[in-house]
């Protein structure tokens, strides 16, 4: 019985091992300073994957700086003014419905209302499906994070005579700083890694670009694109682009739960 | 809008009546400015359903239910069906739960009730990490590493063994040629151990000690306490956890996209090439011409969209349920 179930745990973990080794022993060879100064080749020349670095880094600043503002004011009307209210509640269950969307339903939905009217695929049209992904994983740590600070410290800044934005802004998100970090943390470590949404949205572009409004190369795409295609460089690209971006949405997770860790 | 007193919150009532002036007015601002972005989760959920039915109107009104049963899919003559994309999202996640809620079972029964304290939480934390590796990864890793490993040892061997039982033997059936829905399932299997063993996890630690005290007073086995006492008290959670996995395994792009085959044949053997909603979309959206074979594809994503969204609110029921429970009992 306890081999058993110290077996199921033995199995979990034997697939996360063997992934990250595949990973880190076909990226090694990729991953080196070309990487990160050489633009994407044509297929067979040697390269790197600078536009695409860029380009990711690009669209997951502006989805976190669009997504984060919108989740934190959202979940502080949940936890500090709605409650329990119709309001609230309805609005707490659909976040979780939105939280659970498919990624590839939210590029769809960025792709009819945004990509179909202005007609071309663009960087801002990856940022916006993004910072959609971004909404709910924020908005559930906000509210979670602002109902555990103890009603204590909201009557003792009331009976000081402090209005309640006041309260709010200097309060209460002072008290759960790090548990909304942890969870803005946790939300750029999974757009970092979403192909689905930037497929129909941001699509590629074999060049260098910093415009927002054009066609952007981006790193999952770039892998995806590189990955199904039959030429070795490109093949070996991809590998050093998947160790990439493993590593850092590993390291943001490891990141987040030391926060946390620390905080409580 | 004022300030209105209300019984449920004496904070905002007392500090309407201290609060004056230029402060009341900015409390009715952001008061009002957060209430907005409230509403607007909800506009964009319903916006998200909304542009989907607009998309794919095209598509319902010209095929209506027909959609959901009909194989064909036929850019040239433009004859959609929606029934192969449907087969495989639905085999894939029924494969996914065969492997990881036995395995999940097993990974939160370990991490509640045997491993010694010091290392619940490393293990709990690697396991967690499995959920953080993008899908896209697996998808590669499956294609390149997993796929023809498969293929070499695995397959013969189900083709030798399962393959030539009676009644299943038709779903092992045919070449092995390492991708197919099979390895799709396989792949999302360990891609939803992480989120079912999360959720297993947490409601086995809502089992009252009590009552597992007593049990194990009774001379009950770790066995029996977790089969006869934890599992019956904590099943609907489970059963909510089981359903959270579901969904994920349901939406799944990425990495079925790579080792699904796309091919939008309908066949009887688990080991052939299928497609899924999601890799159709992936794979097809921005390659389609012409406005029916859009609004089919985008009609598919509402069927994906509709499918997640019951089964999170099936889920998200059942484990308010169990809450509801726990919050009588103590």
């Amino acid at each position: 019985m306890l081999s058993l179930s110290a077996a199921t745990v033995a199995f979990g973990l034997f697939w996360l091992a063997w992934i990250l080794l595949v990973l880190l022993t076909n990226g090694a060879e990729a991953l080196g300073p070309a990487l990160f100064t050489q633009m994407t080749p044509p297929p067979g020349s040697d390269g790197g994957l600078a536009n695409a670095i860029v380009g990711s880094l690009l669209m997951v600043t502006f989805g976190t700086l669009i997504g984060t503002p919108i989740g934190i004011f959202a979940g502080t009307y949940l936890a500090e003014y709605g409650k329990s209210n119709l309001l609230a509640r309805v609005t707490r269950f659909f976040n979780d419905v939105l939280l659970s969307a498919p990624s590839i339903v939210i590029g769809l939905f960025i792709y009819a209302v945004y990509v179909a009217q202005v007609r071309h695929f663009s960087g801002w049209a990856g940022a916006f499906a993004l910072a959609i992904i971004v909404v709910p994983v924020v908005v559930r740590t906000t509210d979670d994070m602002l109902q555990l600070v103890p009603n204590s410290l909201r009557e003792a800044a009331v009976a000081l005579g402090c209005p309640q934005w006041k309260m709010i802004t200097s309060i209460c998100y002072r008290a759960v700083r790090a548990g909304i970090g942890t969870g803005v943390l946790l939300a750029i470590a999974r757009i970092s890694g979403e192909t689905a949404p930037l497929l129909f949205t941001a699509l590629n572009n074999q060049f260098f670009s910093s415009n927002m409004n054009k066609p952007m190369a981006n790193l999952p795409v770039v892998i995806f694109q590189f990955a199904m295609s039959p030429y070795e460089e490109w093949q070996r690209l991809a590998w050093g682009g998947a160790a990439l971006i493993t590593l850092s949405v590993l390291g943001l997770n490891i990141l987040a739960r030391v926060l946390l860790a620390r905080k409580t | 809008m004022s300030v209105s007193p209300d019984n449920h919150r004496p904070l905002a009532a007392v500090s309407g009546r201290i609060v004056s002036g230029r402060n009341a007015f900015i409390d009715t601002l952001f008061r009002n400015l957060t209430r907005a972005f409230a509403v607007f989760v909800l506009v964009l959920l319903a916006a998200i359903f909304g542009s989907l039915l607009v998309g794919g109107w095209g598509a319902i009104e010209k095929f209506g239910w027909r959609f959901l049963i009909t194989e064909e899919w036929n850019p040239v003559t433009d004859e959609f069906g929606a029934l192969v994309p449907i087969y495989g999202t639905l085999a894939t996640s029924a494969i996914a739960l065969l492997i990881a809620v036995p395995v999940s079972f097993g990974i939160a029964l370990f991490l509640t009730e045997l491993a010694p304290t010091w290392i619940r939480r490393p293990l709990g934390v690697a396991i967690e990490l499995l959920a953080a590796i993008p899908s896209i990864i697996y998808g590669m890793w499956g294609l390149f590493v997993f796929a023809p490993v498969f293929q070499q040892y695995v397959e013969p061997l189900i083709v030798a063994t399962l393959g030539q039982t009676p009644l299943v033997g038709a779903l092992f059936a045919g070449p092995p040629i390492g991708i197919g829905v099979l390895t799709a399932g396989i792949i999302l299997g360990i891609m939803v151990i992480p989120f079912i063993s999360a959720v297993t996890r947490d409601v086995f630690e809502l089992a009252p000690p009590m009552l597992k005290e007593s049990a194990y007073a009774l001379g009950g086995t770790t066995w029996e306490v977790v089969w006869k006492v934890v599992l019956p008290y904590t099943k609907i959670g489970v059963v909510g956890g089981i359903m959270l996995g579901l969904g994920r395994a349901l939406g799944e792009t990425m990495a079925v996209t790579f080792v699904i085959g796309n091919a939008h044949e309908l066949s009887a053997s688990l080991m052939a090439p299928g497609n899924s909603i999601a890799s159709a979309l992936a794979n097809e959206f921005t390659e389609a011409v012409g406005d029916i074979y859009t609004a089919a594809l985008i009609e598919l994503g509402l069927i994906l969209f509709l499918i997640t969204s019951i089964v999170l609110v099936l889920s998200k029921w059942l484990l308010t349920r169990l809450a509801r429970r726990e919050g009588k009992q103590t």
